[in-house]
């Protein structure tokens, strides 16, 4: 009985709303889902301001700006799932995948490479996409299989880890522009499209009604399936790009070790950022400053000399006050 | 027994409730009435501990009390039924009776077998014979209201507050569920009555209290009040107007003589539907009558592509329409109001503008961009004709009251431009003022030449607004009355007849309900098995045409 009031407080029915004390509780955690992850954000640089050697360095900016890249671009695609009350588990392995595939079609250039690796992303995506939209496997579910199939074929493709040659897949790493790196200005150019995306067409608006409620959605002719493939899709895509930035960058294909754990991250990045996992939202700035969270944050413990096991207990600490801050502001 | 004096609630920007006083005395059933946001919820939540009061007092037995919680108003007997069923679904219907006060053995253990006697000998007396056994999400949503109400009233209540009781149930259980509220009477517990439904008022009330925009505008007994007076207490109209229009804002009849503009032939749904047929003119408004489960749910929702069909053939306006798929139809000019406008109708999440915008997207864009400017000129046009109340266009509907998700959905499916209009229960669920806005729409809309079906499990409304009425049982046509036989007579004996028959059917199974016994999933696109005679009646229909309306998208 007691959580049923406590709901149709939060869903203020008729004229009323939630008590006054509520209604303050309910009012900071809104604040804190919205705006926390920003506020995060800026404690933890001013911390390392105060507290951590040669932190306001250019190059130290530039290595997280690289490093913070993959992260990103992958939380992009994990939103738009996210977003439609899915999830994209998959994204980890594509990364895999997609650096494997780099490594054998290398030799044709890296812009060919990156072709085929985006051409597996799309596959991965087509599949975890059709197995949501048409045959209504639960997308946790689906992505899983694909997220355990994607790494097996990237392992199949390339047992070990192999040198990248390619001069021009190495300046991508660690070249710059205007003392910007690459693969930031990547990450910049593909969250204002995604952001754009959300925002501005029919595609993004009708993500975002599925999310909200797939039933009416398909009540009222939304092309459904087809959104929910476009989306996988677009997941896949990105991650296989985040999979080439990230090869760029080390140097080298490594699909036993690359995109490990990057869907936990990719999740805490998007769950963080204020999007909630009900569906029916999705925030795109909110998103890019969960992504720079969990940099700064893994940076700080590293620079402090914490073993690295402490990164993933702080993250997981993150994620749980994200949760909490999301909570109240549930579904119905 | 409980009352307030001078009880005033403010929320941010609302004064909810302004010096109200109110007393519940035990042994009588006490109407609470009022259009959505007079202040109902707010002083049933005051009531039961879930807000309290910011000036005045709470009298209990007399004594001031101030229940710090839903559980303490509890504890003191006064118990609550809301609107939907709040139970757990996958528990048998046993255990949800007796959740948290299970009878134990002697090893403290749960005594199955003493609390599936006791819980079948308890429901007996609410009219539900079923085996207590299976799980509750297994019977109808008005068996599980009173599963819901005889748990409400086996805690020993002294009070209880039925919230809109009466929304899922059908009129035989509504009697049974009269009786309850006079056998509560008789031994002394006192009934706080909240509904729309006037005759439900009359039928079983005492006295009545009513409120409007927070304030008390009236409280004496029902018998002395007449049904106009009443209505106009609550809209704050003049009776002689109310009078004037009718109880129900529906005009005259629109015959038209027309081609039909809807043309639905030998409908066929496995296990749902049998060969319905049902033809709609342009400016005719055809009733859809019959029982919850009698197949009228399922007849638009057919008609609409939302149901894939085994059997029939739907033409729009002349042209064969592709059915099994909601954008074909679309499409075609065929728009559907779906019963359950929080689940299937409204994203909750989503403002107003997205609501009214979303379904026509693809006409408000220009290569794949949305304009924001060709969005805001549609949604304030209908904003204003419906009068939708929202503090901005940016509101969640979900924060809406029913009126206006409803008029937000009404705006949705005129914004597309249909040719026909089906209408399911548009009038459940909202208050008085908006119902009359809403059927009075409905008669504009049919004069400006729309098909309109509109099916309502209120006869009055059916029957004012309806030119003909299709009655239906077990998913099939049984009787059309048009002219002077739609009556509430004839129509109430056509659904008898129907219902006599339909109850040595065994216990109901609605395919209007989901969880129906019977029910075939109905998104798992049926794989086929039409009778064999009707597989050549029309274009069979069945899984894949179902799959192929996502890939279909957008209308033209």
């Amino acid at each position: 009985m007691t959580t049923r009031t406590a709901e149709q407080a939060t869903a203020g029915l008729g004229a009323a709303g939630p008590p006054p004390g509520a209604a303050r509780r309910a009012a900071a955690t809104a604040w804190l889902q919205t705006y926390g992850v920003y506020a995060g954000v800026a404690v933890l640089l001013i911390f390392n301001t105060a507290f951590t050697d040669h932190f306001l360095s250019a190059e130290n900016f530039r290595t997280q700006a690289v490093q913070v890249a993959p992260i990103l671009i992958v939380a992009l695609g994990m939103a738009l799932a996210i977003g439609t009350e899915g999830i994209d588990l998959s994204v980890g392995s594509v990364m895999a995948l997609s650096t494997s595939l780099i490594a054998l079609y290398l030799g044709y250039g890296p812009w060919l490479a990156l072709l085929v690796a985006i051409v597996g992303g799309i596959a991965v995506g087509v599949l975890n996409g059709s197995l949501v939209a048409f045959i209504g496997v639960q997308p946790i579910v689906a992505t899983l299989a694909l997220m355990v199939g994607a790494k097996g074929l990237a392992l199949v493709l390339l047992p070990q880890l192999r040198d990248v040659r390619d001069e021009g897949m190495r300046s991508l790493g660690s070249g710059d522009l205007l003392g910007v790196p690459y693969p930031a200005l990547i990450a910049l150019a593909l969250v204002l499209v995604v952001g754009f995306t959300v925002r501005r067409t029919t595609f993004g608006r009708q993500l975002l009604a599925i999310g909200d409620s797939r039933p009416a959605a398909e009540l009222a002719g939304l092309p459904v399936r087809r959104v929910l493939i476009c989306v996988y899709v677009c997941s896949g895509v990105l991650a296989a790009t985040a999979g080439f930035l990230a090869t760029a960058r080390l140097g080298a294909s490594d699909p036993t070790a690359l995109g490990n754990l990057m869907e936990l991250s990719a999740i805490t990045a998007v769950v963080v950022g204020g999007t909630s996992l009900a569906g029916g939202r999705v925030r795109i700035a909110g998103t890019v400053a969960g992504a720079v969270l969990i940099q700064l944050l893994t940076a700080t413990l590293i620079k402090h000399d914490l073993p690295p096991s402490w990164t993933q207990m702080a993250q997981a600490a993150v994620i749980v006050l994200a949760v909490y801050a999301a909570r109240e502001r549930g579904k119905r | 027994m409980l009352a307030v004096r001078g009880l005033t609630k403010r929320f941010p920007g609302v004064l909810a409730l302004d010096d109200v006083d109110f007393t519940l005395r035990p042994g009588e059933v006490h109407a609470l009435i009022g259009e959505n946001g007079a202040g109902k919820s707010t002083l049933i939540k005051v009531l039961t501990g879930v807000y309290r009061p910011d000036e005045g007092e709470l009298l209990h037995h007399g004594e001031p009390a101030a229940f710090a919680t839903p559980l303490a108003a509890q504890g003191a007997g006064i118990s609550t039924i809301y609107q939907e069923v709040n139970l757990v679904p996958l528990m048998s219907v046993a255990r949800n009776l007796h959740l948290g006060r299970e009878p134990l053995n002697r090893f403290r253990l749960i005594d199955f077998a003493r609390m599936h006697r006791e819980a079948a000998d308890t429901l007996r007396e609410y009219g539900v014979h079923t085996d207590v056994r299976r799980p509750l999400r297994e019977l109808g949503v008005g068996a599980q209201q009173m599963v819901a109400l005889a748990r409400a009233v086996s805690v020993n209540a002294r009070v209880v507050v039925m919230d809109e009781p009466t929304s899922s149930l059908e009129p035989r259980e509504v009697e049974t569920l009269f009786g309850v509220i006079r056998r509560l009477r008789a031994a002394g517990v006192a009934v706080l009555y909240v509904s729309h439904r006037l005759d439900e008022l009359y039928a079983v009330c005492d006295r009545v209290t009513v409120l409007r925009d927070g304030r008390r505008v009236h409280t004496g007994p029902i018998a002395e009040l007449e049904r106009l007076e009443l209505v106009s207490l609550m809209l704050g109209r003049d009776i002689g107007e109310v009078r004037a229009e009718g109880a129900t804002r529906f005009g005259a009849d629109h015959s038209a003589g027309r081609e039909p503009v809807l043309d639905a032939a030998g409908l066929t749904v496995p296990h749902k539907l049998h060969e319905v047929s049902l033809a709609v003119r342009p400016g005719e408004v055809v009733g859809l009558g019959g029982l919850l489960g009698s197949g009228r749910t399922e007849t638009v929702k057919a008609i609409a592509g939302a149901l894939p069909l085994a059997a029939g053939r739907v033409t729009v306006a002349g042209r064969p329409l592709r059915t099994g798929s909601t954008a074909a139809a679309i499409g075609a000019g065929i728009s559907l109001l779906p019963e359950d406008r929080k689940s299937e109708g409204i994203w909750p999440g989503l403002s107003v503008r997205e609501n009214i915008a979303l379904a026509i997207l693809p006409r408000l864009s220009r290569a794949g961009l949305v304009s924001e400017s060709r969005i805001d000129a549609i949604v304030d046009t209908f904003v204003r004709r419906l009068r939708i109340k929202a503090s901005s266009p940016r509101q969640p509907v979900g924060e809406l009251s029913g009126g206006n998700q409803q008029k937000v959905l009404l705006a949705r499916w005129l914004a597309a431009e249909p040719k026909v209009l089906l209408l399911d229960e548009p009038t459940r669920g909202i208050d008085v003022g908006a119902k009359a806005e809403v059927q009075k729409l409905i008669d504009e809309l049919a004069e400006g030449g729309l098909g309109v079906v509109l099916i309502s499990s209120d006869l009055e409304e059916l029957i004012e607004g309806s030119d003909r009425v299709v009655v239906l049982r077990d998913g099939a046509v049984v009787e059309e009355l048009a002219g002077d036989d739609v009556t509430e007579d004839r129509l109430m004996r056509a659904i008898a007849s129907a219902a006599e028959e339909a109850a040595h059917t065994g216990p109901r199974a609605g395919p209007d309900e989901p969880g129906g016994g019977t029910a075939v999933p109905a998104e798992s696109g049926v794989p086929g098995r039409p009778p064999a005679g009707e597989r050549d009646t029309g274009p069979a229909r069945t899984g894949s045409a179902h799959e192929k309306r996502s890939r279909e998208g957008g209308r033209s």
